[in-house]
């Protein structure tokens, strides 16, 4: 039904021409769902909106077809393309926050998007809009009609979203990252939501998604894209089963779980080659084991490999296949002295409450409180990792925070704290000096963490001067120097300035920062979210190195259940400001007790390589 | 000779350094320099950034003073304060009229009353200076002002050739071309840098400055004033006084605006609360009145304290410097509520609280950490309120509440010209010469400032 013919989509920047996609050919049946899987800067949204054409002005389609049934969409004129968006093919976007239009009624919204596409008018546009709420799983749709999007939850924008693009009833939807800005339980519930409807309508779906558990959950047939081309294309079951290509093996290696504990993730080394050159080889060659001259001389072509499973490698070639070498495995601390957990805690936290005052009327009194965190108990040892879970507004960031003592001045904070021997809640200045050289937070966002007007010598300085005065000029810098080698940065780190980084490597910058005082223990607030799953691999090893060699103590904040399942020697799930329950990691995993991990633990998607899947569904 | 530093002229000379010292950093940091380089790589921005150099080397000259020695006399000074603008205008700073005079003209405006073959009468006289060097003006008028013109295009358009030729021969040196390469790269505009507009800007002006120049050694080229000052020489004065109030009110507000709006937003609390009651009050006085209070008790101190200012060029600038200082401090608070609303979204950035975590103290907090981050704000208001500043000080003038009126400044034109207007006949190139200068600085200040928003602003979208 939709079928890409040699797209090629350039986008006009300060540096040249950057052919973010090139060269991509797929087709998608009725009924069937497409995941368009890729790392970012692969071009999976520049190709989604290459076949709604809601590119930016400095993009362009430069060559190939976009085709949906009979008609050409890239040749179309602008009057008549807006009747296939919206009519045809509709779309729902990642964040549901800013999908929506903040001051209109969703009722008003959605009898808009009714009116426009169908025959329906008035009081039947408005009752159709009702049921589509009612089939999205709204409840009280009658009166939800009436809310403004700030009375809804993201997970109700979300399906409100999917309401109005499924309102005109489309023949083809397009979901760009549906499902990333929500919590894991939410997540579940908007993708069971999107297939039934599918199901249900008959519609085709290309999903455009980072996350391999999401595809091997929905999708019948998935593109892996890489640098701005289709590697390899097969049905879910053929991918899953056997995944062809170097960086789709390599890809699946990175996702931490548990079964990869005892080794290092297969972390890829290098980043994505800027788009604005022109290749004359493999784009993965300089990152694959694999890679010959052939590889690096020679553009691959798409391999056909059966059943209509396809792969730009030239290890599947008919004459003359470059030999696959498979990545060595590779063991944490291999000969390095092994972990030790000490008995006494490191850090001990008992009865934890934390509370944000509330201030209103003229003089701003305090007239209550919204208490973010009841209660909260736990203890970590030293060289220990304690993984804090729960999902957004649990209370889990404030938790860390409030150890560190950062919220001092901005919430009211009872309970105690046990750092060693000082009592962080009731420390005074010079006594939370001593306890700031023994604990450090490492931040979510590599972007907004470093200060972009200093040089990455100055930031890694700064801690060593102030809370290691004692240190000379000489010796901070000989600290600094050790501090990019432990996180492997080159020395010429020093003198640049962070946006001269990506993401992974500001991230590293991040964790020496950190580790500059020598702490004990580290809070690392949701460290690797924000990064691309071969990067998370790098950070993620790092971490685990870093552990092994200082026997630092991690409290780990996160919500992806991979990485805690990777990482973490302890568990503790909280929901809503409360622990509900701790554990070991094993046992917790395999045995969970309280319903909520239960839920969660559940709500996980997983990725299951080499077995087919019975359930696939093919197209009619 | 003495050499004179008026204060204005401290502050005008401390502004270039400052200046040059902030380009040599930019110089050495890689991301400043990516930013600036942006923001000169727009045509309009590097055009405006031509004009507005112009004026800027106008106002420099005027703004170098010094008391001519006295013939025959050692160490006595003469009272009048030069400066080096004034030697080069020196034809039209002496050639002074009886009263009005047209554009171009070569008899008085108005009949005024003689004596001809000994009867007295009113007529048209013959200007001392301005075209008189024609014998049968009425034949000869017109193809003499068409020569000069065509000399001074002629004029105009060598030295616009020189300084082509002088790109030309840098580009070819620097790109190690060949002179005809690098011209046909300059002129199809591929050189990176805008440099055909700047040179075709430079065209335009040179050869304005040309005609000007030519018709100015006969002419008065923009007329006389009712005292039969030339105003080609009024008007390239006044440049120097808009100059002034802009960047040294701006000097005075930035620290105050900055320090206080950084300290609010970090600080919170009682601070905050403090800070925004002031701003909040000074932002409810009407400005004009505060500042004709001021004004009026600053002009009973001058005229107390005579042997402060022992030359009238000393209490005109006194005059002008206190004016400044009570324009910043009543301009500050839009800048402070700006910076404080960003540094109140920055302060819950994670590299503060990583620099928190650190114990790091909070005036390094506000001196590292947050000051350099609200630069570009404060970069971008520095220019855009330069205008507003300009065009500040001609209201004021105009109320009569401004600048010392012997000083030459637009706004003073502008209120002489308001009552020209009303004569009959009317006296109209008064206006048309204040507004022509001021809105050309003003405009080239805008566009140029809208450049550096669009390179400094991190929300603008650079296509």
């Amino acid at each position: 039904m939709l079928q890409l013919d040699q797209l090629r989509t350039e986008i006009h920047s300060s540096q040249g021409i950057v052919v973010a996609v090139d060269g991509v050919s797929l087709a998608i049946q009725p009924g069937e769902t497409f995941a368009l899987v890729g790392e970012s800067g692969s071009g999976k949204s520049v190709t989604a909106l290459s076949i709604s054409r809601l590119l930016p002005d400095n993009a362009c389609i430069a060559a190939g077809d976009v085709r949906l049934d009979d008609a050409s969409l890239a040749d179309l004129p602008e009057s008549e393309m807006r009747a296939y968006r919206g009519g045809r093919i509709a779309m729902i976007f990642q964040e549901p926050a800013t999908s929506l239009n903040a001051v209109m009624s969703v009722g008003r919204q959605l009898v808009e998007a009714i009116t426009t596409h169908t025959e329906l008018r008035g009081a039947a546009a408005r009752a159709k809009a009702v049921d589509w709420l009612k089939r999205v799983g709204i409840a009280e749709p009658e009166r939800r009609i009436d809310s403004y999007p700030f009375q809804l939850s993201g997970g109700q924008k979300q399906r409100v979203m999917i309401a109005m693009a499924l309102a005109t009833e489309p023949a083809l939807l397009i979901a760009d990252e549906p499902t990333t800005a929500l919590d894991v339980t939410v997540q579940k519930q908007i993708l069971d939501l999107l297939l039934d409807l599918q199901r249900e309508r008959g519609m085709a779906m290309l999903l455009i998604t980072h996350d391999l558990g999401v595809v091997s959950q929905v999708a019948d047939r998935v593109g892996i894209m890489y640098a701005g081309e289709l590697v390899e294309l097969g049905s879910k079951a053929a991918f899953f089963s056997k995944p062809l290509h170097p960086y789709a093996t390599r890809l699946l290696g990175a996702l931490p779980d548990v079964d990869k504990r005892g080794h290092l993730l297969e972390a890829i080394a290098g980043s994505v080659p800027p788009l604005y050159q022109a290749f004359d080889g493999c784009r993965f060659a300089p990152r694959c084991y694999s890679a010959t001259a052939r590889c690096r001389g020679e553009i691959p072509p798409m391999y056909e490999m059966g059943g209509g499973h396809g792969v730009r490698c030239f290890a599947y070639a008919p004459e003359a296949a470059v030999p696959l070498v498979l990545p060595p495995l590779r063991d944490i601390g291999a000969g390095r002295v092994a972990r030790q957990l000490g008995d006494k805690a490191l850090l001990a936290v008992e009865n934890l409450r934390v509370r944000f005052p509330i201030r209103s009327g003229l003089l701003q009194r305090v007239s209550g409180h919204v208490d973010a965190v009841h209660e909260v108990s736990f203890s970590l040892r030293p060289g220990e990792t304690l993984a804090l879970v729960g999902e957004s507004g649990s209370g889990k960031t404030t938790t860390g925070k409030a150890i560190l003592q950062l919220l001092r001045g901005t919430a009211v904070v009872d309970g105690q704290a046990m750092l060693g021997d000082i009592d962080l809640m009731r420390a005074g200045k010079a006594e939370l000096m001593r306890a700031r050289r023994q604990m450090q937070i490492i931040f979510q966002d590599p972007f907004g963490s470093l200060n972009p007007r200093m040089r990455v010598g100055e930031i890694l300085a700064e801690g060593i001067q102030s809370l290691r005065p004692e240190l000379d000029l000489a010796e901070r810098r000989r600290r600094v120097d050790d501090l990019l080698e432990q996180v492997s940065l080159p020395q010429s780190a020093l003198t640049r300035f962070p946006h001269e980084f990506s993401g992974g490597q500001r991230q590293r910058i991040a964790i020496a920062r950190a580790l500059a005082v020598e702490p004990s223990l580290i809070v690392c607030d949701e460290p690797t979210s924000a990064l691309d799953v071969s990067v998370q691999a790098q950070i993620l090893n790092l971490l685990k190195e870093l552990q092994q060699q200082l026997g630092v103590a991690y409290l780990f904040i996160t919500h992806n259940i991979g990485v805690v399942e990777y990482l973490a020697d302890r568990i503790a799930v909280m929901q809503a400001g409360r622990i509900v329950e701790t554990g070991e990691s094993a046992s917790l995993l395999t045995a969970p007790q309280h319903a909520y991990t239960r839920t969660l633990l559940a709500a996980v998607p997983r990725v299951v390589v080499g077995e087919a899947d019975a359930e696939v569904l093919l197209p009619a | 000779m003495k050499i004179v530093v008026l204060w204005t002229d401290w502050v005008v000379l401390l502004v270039l350094l400052g200046t040059l010292a902030y380009g040599w950093k930019v110089m050495r940091q890689p991301h400043l320099a990516v930013t600036w380089r942006k923001a000169f790589n727009t045509a309009t921005g590097t055009s405006a950034a031509t004009v507005l150099a112009v004026f800027l080397v106008i106002g420099l000259l005027d703004s170098l003073h010094y008391r001519p020695a006295i013939a025959g006399k050692a160490d006595a000074y003469a009272t009048e304060t030069r400066s080096v603008l004034d030697d080069i205008l020196h034809q039209q700073q002496t050639g002074r009229e009886r009263s009005y005079s047209a554009p171009l003209a070569y008899q008085g405006y108005e009949k005024e009353a003689t004596v001809i073959d000994g009867q007295a009468t009113r007529a048209y006289l013959r200007l001392q200076h301005g075209g008189a060097h024609l014998d049968q003006p009425e034949q000869q008028w017109a193809a003499d002002v068409l020569l000069r013109t065509l000399a001074g295009v002629g004029l105009g358009l060598l030295v616009a050739a020189a300084a082509t030729a002088l790109a030309v021969l840098l580009l070819a040196r620097k790109r190690r071309q060949g002179l005809g390469v690098a011209w046909r790269s300059l002129r199809r505009g591929q050189v990176g840098f805008p440099l055909r507009a700047v040179l075709l800007t430079l065209t335009v002006l040179a050869v304005l400055a040309g005609v000007m120049a030519m018709l100015a050694t006969a002419y008065h080229v923009l007329g006389t004033d009712r005292v039969g000052n030339d105003l080609l020489y009024v008007v390239l004065k006044s440049i120097r006084t808009a100059l002034v109030i802009g960047t040294m009110s701006t000097l005075v507000t930035m620290p105050i605006a900055v320090g206080l709006g950084i300290c609010a937003g970090y600080l919170r609390g009682w601070v905050d609360e403090a800070i925004q009651y002031v701003y909040t009050v000074i932002n409810s006085i009407p400005y004009v009145l505060l500042i004709a209070a001021v004004v009026l008790i600053l002009m009973v101190f001058i005229d107390n304290h005579p042997d402060l200012f022992p030359t009238s060029a000393e209490r005109t600038d006194a005059r002008l410097f206190f004016l400044c200082i009570i324009l910043g401090m009543t301009s500050w608070t839009e800048l402070c509520r700006l910076i404080r609303g960003e540094v109140i979204k920055l302060r819950e950035a994670e590299y503060i609280q990583a620099a928190q975590a650190f114990g790091v103290g909070t005036w390094r907090i506000l001196l590292v950490h947050l000051l350099p981050n609200v630069m570009h704000l404060i970069l971008i208001s520095m220019v855009i309120n330069f205008s507003g500043l300009v065009l500040a000080e001609a209201v004021l003038s105009y109320v009569g509440i401004g600048v010392d009126p012997s000083m030459q400044s637009f706004g003073t034109l502008i209120n002489t010209a308001r009552l020209e207007l009303s004569r009959e006949p009317t006296i109209w190139w008064t206006l048309a010469t204040a507004f022509t200068f001021m809105f050309s600085l003003v405009l080239s200040a805008n566009l140029f400032s809208d450049a550096i928003r669009d390179a400094f602003d991190p929300r603008a979208t650079h296509k």
